[in-house]
């Protein structure tokens, strides 16, 4: 079919469920959209790398820190890929690096919080990356082809990383009191700034119902969540540990948990900066930055040089 | 904040033998040897490939046309070119 104005045509590929691809016609608030959220979720990773990097040095044992070194290099690649899929918007690497330098960027409000004790790192891969998953199949069948291209690439290296921090909380919650009531611990920090993860509710988001409307977002904030919580019980039964929520129950007729309010305030205020480790991150992100500045400097008189010699050579 | 960044390249990998290469990703690199070695670390950590192509994005030309689809037109009405045109007896599994 051709289409005389590119609006329809547009409309007509979202419709028929057909991908838009990087240099098609597309409304500007749809690439803005795309632009504000891919770069989000770049972000994210590239961020999340730094609770858990925490840990590396101080892994109990060699193998757990060959996954854990080896999940953290997975969430750095996550972002490389989500940056290069957003750059085919037109924006440069070095404009959204420099936004979230800038603090005018945001990045997924969980990786605010501290990673206080071994068990967060098994907390961390077994809800944070659990939610992320939930949230990223999901996004496999968004309509910006390379966003969803990113997201198919990316779920496949996601399961190893619930599946390790599962195996870390059930070796804890198998163990002494002591390490049982570390992983117990561990859940009652991570559970609400988790279901966080999923963003404001349906009622109090307008963005993401122009999102739902051009098929960026498929499902809903508060239909991931729900999903979420919703896997997430069973397998926190199997740990023998307790969800900290007094709410949640089995609701027969939805067919799904009832869980109980979330502190909207808390969430708030740590997107705005006020989390334990707002600041730390953006520092360790400005320092890598400034201090890895010389190798790329290097890297590229080197190639400039490289590449003189050989126009000279062949001349 | 930021100086600029490395120049852009295109991945392409051939995930075993007997597939073509692959469109895969980018990433900035300053010349094909360090991107080649980016290529590795950021898109084979699980053995997606046998072999790697990196190309300086720059040096890629698209098709790119007010409209696609009258340059990719000629094609359409040439249906002969496809086996299902032809009638044939069909008990002869042509
Ligand atoms: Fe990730
Ligand atoms: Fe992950």
């Amino acid at each position: 079919m051709i289409f005389t104005d590119e609006q329809g045509q547009f409309d007509a590929i979202i419709e028929a469920e057909e991908k838009i691809e990087p240099r098609d016609w597309m409304p500007e608030k749809y690439r803005l959209n795309l632009v504000r959220q891919m770069s989000q979720h770049a972000h994210s990773e590239v961020v999340g790398q730094l609770p858990e990097g925490n840990w590396i040095g101080r892994a109990p044992t060699l193998r757990r820190k060959a996954i854990l070194l080896s999940k953290v290099q997975d969430e750095a690649g996550h972002g490389l890929y989500l940056y290069s899929a957003a750059e085919t918007l037109g924006v440069s690497r070095e404009e959204m690096m420099n936004d979230l330098l800038i603090g005018k960027a945001k990045y997924a409000s969980i990786f605010n919080y501290p990673t206080l004790t071994w068990a967060d790192v098994g907390a961390i891969g077994w809800l944070v990356d659990g939610a992320a998953i939930v949230n990223q199949i999901s996004l496999c069948r968004t309509s910006y082809g390379p966003y969803a291209r990113a997201m198919v690439k990316i779920c496949k290296e996601e399961s190893f990383h619930m599946r390790q921090g599962y195996e870390i909380m059930q070796v804890l919650a198998c163990g002494s009191a002591a390490q049982k009531a570390m992983a117990q611990d561990a859940l009652n920090r991570w559970w609400w700034p988790t279901l966080m993860m999923f963003g404001p509710h349906d009622s109090e988001s307008a963005n993401s119902q122009q999102s739902m409307k051009w098929k960026i977002k498929r499902q809903s904030n508060d239909e991931l969540r729900q999903k979420f919580v919703d896997q997430t019980v069973k397998q926190a039964d199997h740990l023998g540990l307790a969800i900290p929520d007094q709410d949640l129950k089995w609701n027969e007729e939805r067919g799904h948990y009832d869980f109980g309010p979330i502190d909207w305030e808390e969430f708030a205020r740590v997107v705005k900066g006020g989390g334990l480790c707002n600041d730390a991150r953006l520092e360790a992100r400005r320092t890598a930055n400034d201090e890895g500045q010389w190798v790329k400097d290097a890297l590229m008189s080197y190639a400039e040089k490289h590449s003189k010699s050989d126009v000279d050579q062949v001349a | 904040m930021l100086k600029g960044h490395l120049p852009l390249w295109e991945v392409f990998v051939r995930g075993r033998r007997g597939l073509d290469h692959k469109h895969i990703g980018s990433l900035h690199a300053s010349d094909a040897g360090q991107a080649m070695k980016s290529a590795r670390d950021t898109y084979t950590r699980r053995q997606e490939g046998v072999s790697i192509w990196v190309v300086r994005a720059e040096d890629i030309h698209a098709s790119q046309f007010e409209n696609d689809a009258s340059f990719f037109d000629p094609a359409e009405d040439k249906v002969y070119r496809h086996p299902t045109f032809y009638e044939v007896p069909e008990e002869l599994k042509l």
